[in-house]
């Protein structure tokens, strides 16, 4: 019974594949590709006109080599840039007109969304590929004046609040992936908070890769105006293939005066086989501006998922007394690899950065924090405070810390602590000896381990998130 | 209830234990008193189930070959380790703790698991009779704990647990009064006719409160000589020159 138990918690619970037809754009990264995608999302020419810019600018840029997990050459002629479930190339109107074999892969992941079953009160926008399938609470949002749709939809129906602030915090020309996706992004979801507004539920994103040879770009964008507060969370899956998948997303947040933006991420792609064969290259650029005063953004992420995970949500904190928050953890076991952490740019004054990193690594696999902090010279009186923890379970794996620090202000201060610890057999033995096995001796203590970021999540995802920690690690110890 | 014979220990090819003979019926409650070095940790970690001895000879506790069994079984099964340094563990409420060591033991003898509420009333009810604040269980898990705090959650445990066997491992050493009366009070009220005490320790002062059906005495890994509680107060004189 338990063996069995084992066996079935140790895969990976969602690595299954829908079959559904699907229209896909022709293999290759082109200008053809990207007229096919702009035409087949009927976008404005000026849409267009930003991805070619793009492509351009994409053609001059060197992909980044300088992180630690290496991975062998991308063929960005051998992908799909497009591909999406025939039944929603029209999007769908209402629920009813998706294809059921979707609502099925989704009621499979746990998300339901049947609006009548209102999943906790949580609005979800749902991306099956290259496109939003469908987007549940819309009417009880747009009563309030929130727009929460598909960037797709967004693009057509408030091209102002797009053409504002698209690319206006990850720019253009930034660095290859972020490029890349700002030419090729297919959908991904929008977000708008009116002023005053606190947004009345958890905004929601479910991200899922089927089709294979196919690489996912989706495209994030947050704004919450003057004195409003959002709280969104993302969620990923991918069906088990031996290929590597390649996702890079690209997600801006812009906070303006008073507003707070909270993102959560529990980001569980398809790791790889233990043999580290296939699994997705998360190579994402997330980053948030705290344009206004008193404006703050705290990025939570539980990362457990992805062959390599590579990636550094950000905060730049432009506005007086803006406040920046990471809480990270992020765990690798097998041959699992991960180079994350976050960047906080102070630049207005008396801002506050917080930097809470939890890495845990197991098997083979290779765990590192690397983060910047940077305070310019007209960031007076500003502080931050930066914690780093690493877990070693084995002897085969490995945990790094690559802290940068750069102060150029002298009223403000830096602070950073770093703990490296290997699980400690004592305590194992401690739980053991109270009559837990092995399992739930380990995801015990790693759930305390983990608690600081744990507690930042919405209390629905922080007991998905408990579970998920624990079945990550499952096998690593013992 | 528990019997073991001719227990031979090593470790690193050093021998511990030497051909140890012993044996405890429920409603009884023995003392093992020695030296320094003498083995009585490690027969508190074998019994448990620690890792690392490489042990000849039979241990059975209630008909059951013990070797067999891994810690979280034999734990499962009612013996329960005061440990002589409890471990920190960060992050974990000692409440939340104790409640999934409860139900896991529950779960393994086919027991109902207890829910939030009976659980908290529970620990209300077991860490009054022991004196013991309740803020202390919102705590986390011996982080931060005094020397006597860390004892008395070992003793506030077993009576949570309920085991059949409970073996204190020096869980005298480093008390003050008012601790060591705690915990002898935590032992003597959950003392009963089917359970059984093995207390370790250095000195008679515990045994003015825990009062002992029977001292054995250990040296160089073995037994050297049994007696009732006399042999204590006598000890506490002599000490242990005439046993090494």
């Amino acid at each position: 019974m338990k063996t069995e138990d084992l066996k079935n918690t140790q895969e990976y619970k969602y690595g299954f594949s829908t079959d559904v037809e699907n229209i896909r754009a022709p293999k290759g990264l082109n200008e053809d590709t990207i007229k096919f995608i702009s035409k087949i999302k009927k976008e404005p020419k000026w849409m267009l006109e930003w991805r070619l810019k793009a492509f351009n600018r994409l053609k001059i840029l060197k992909e980044p080599d300088w992180q630690k997990p290496k991975y062998p050459k991308i063929n960005y002629q051998d992908l799909y840039y497009y591909s999406a479930p025939k039944s929603v190339s029209e999007k769908p109107k209402s629920l009813d007109e998706i294809d059921p074999k979707i609502l099925e892969t989704y009621k499979k992941l746990g998300i339901p969304l049947d609006e009548q079953k209102k999943l906790n009160g949580i609005a979800v926008d749902a991306v099956f590929d290259s496109v939003s399938v469908a987007t549940t609470f819309k009417d009880e949002l747009t009563k309030k004046g929130i727009i929460f749709c598909s960037i797709s939809e967004a693009i057509q129906k408030h091209p102002d609040l797009v053409k504002k602030y698209l690319g206006s915090v990850i720019p253009l020309s930034d660095h290859y992936f972020a490029t890349l996706n700002s030419a090729v992004f297919t959908d991904g979801s929008f977000v708008y908070i009116p002023p005053n507004t606190k947004c009345p539920m958890e905004l929601s994103t479910y991200f899922r890769i089927n089709a294979s040879e196919t690489g996912q770009f989706e495209r994030t964008l947050i704004i919450a105006d003057k004195g409003s507060y959002v709280s969104y969370l993302e969620g990923c899956t991918a069906p088990m293939r031996d290929e590597n998948q390649l996702h890079a997303a690209n997600v801006e947040l812009v906070a303006l005066d008073d507003a707070e933006i909270k993102y959560s991420t529990v980001q569980n792609w398809y790791p790889g086989d233990e043999n580290g064969v296939g699994g997705i290259y998360n190579f994402v650029t997330k980053r948030g501006a705290c344009r206004g005063k008193n404006s703050k953004i705290s990025w939570t992420q539980v990362e457990t998922g992805s062959a390599i995970t590579w990636k550094y949500p950000s905060c730049i904190l432009q506005g007086d007394n803006s406040v920046g928050e990471f809480y990270s953890i992020a765990i690798t076991n097998n041959h699992q690899k991960a180079d994350t952490g976050t960047k906080m740019i102070h630049l207005g004054k008396n801002t506050k950065s917080k930097i809470i990193s939890k890495g845990i690594s197991a098997g083979k696999a290779d765990n590192m924090y690397r983060g910047l902090v940077e305070i310019k010279n007209k960031a007076s009186n500003s502080r931050n405070y930066t914690q780093c923890d690493s877990l070693l379970m084995g002897n085969k794996c490995g945990a790094h810390t690559i802290p940068y620090i750069k102060n150029n202000n002298s009223t403000s201060t830096i602070e950073h602590e770093a703990t490296t610890t290997k699980i400690n057999e004592e305590q194992l033995y401690y739980c053991n000896q109270r009559g837990l096995d092995q399992e739930e001796a380990v995801s015990l203590i790693v759930n305390g381990f983990c608690k600081d970021v744990l507690q930042q999540l919405p209390m629905e995802f922080a007991v998905e998130a408990q579970k998920l920690v624990a079945i990550s690690l499952e096998g690593s110890v013992g | 209830m528990l019997n073991i014979k001719n227990l031979e220990a090593k470790v690193d090819n050093k021998h511990i234990l030497n051909g140890l003979n012993l044996n405890i019926k429920p409603g009884e409650v023995h003392a093992i008193m020695g030296p320094n070095g003498s083995g009585k940790s490690t027969l508190a970690n074998i019994l448990s189930g620690k890792n690392g001895y490489e042990t000849k000879g039979e241990i059975n506790f209630d008909g059951q070959n013990l070797s067999e069994l891994s810690t979280e079984e034999r734990a499962q099964k009612g013996i329960f380790l005061a440990f002589q340094y409890p471990l920190e563990i960060p992050g974990v409420n000692t409440n939340v703790f104790l409640r999934t060591s409860l139900n896991s033991i529950r779960k393994a003898r086919s027991e109902k698991e207890l829910d939030t509420l009976s659980f908290l009333k529970l620990v209300k009810e077991k860490s009054s009779e022991l004196g013991i604040d309740e803020k202390f269980l919102s705590r986390q898990l011996n982080v931060g704990f005094s020397g006597g705090e860390k004892k008395k959650n070992e003793i506030l445990q077993m009576k949570i647990l309920q085991p059949k066997l409970a073996i204190l491992d020096e869980t005298d050493s480093g008390l003050d009064i008012d601790a060591l009366r705690i915990v002898a009070d935590g032992v003597n009220s959950y003392k009963n006719k089917y359970n059984a005490f093995l207390i370790i320790t250095h000195y008679q002062r515990l045994l003015d409160y825990i009062k002992p059906d029977f001292i054995h005495v250990l040296s160089k890994g073995k037994i050297v000589k049994t007696g009732n509680a006399e042999l204590g107060v006598e000890l506490e004189k002599t000490g242990y020159a005439n046993f090494t």
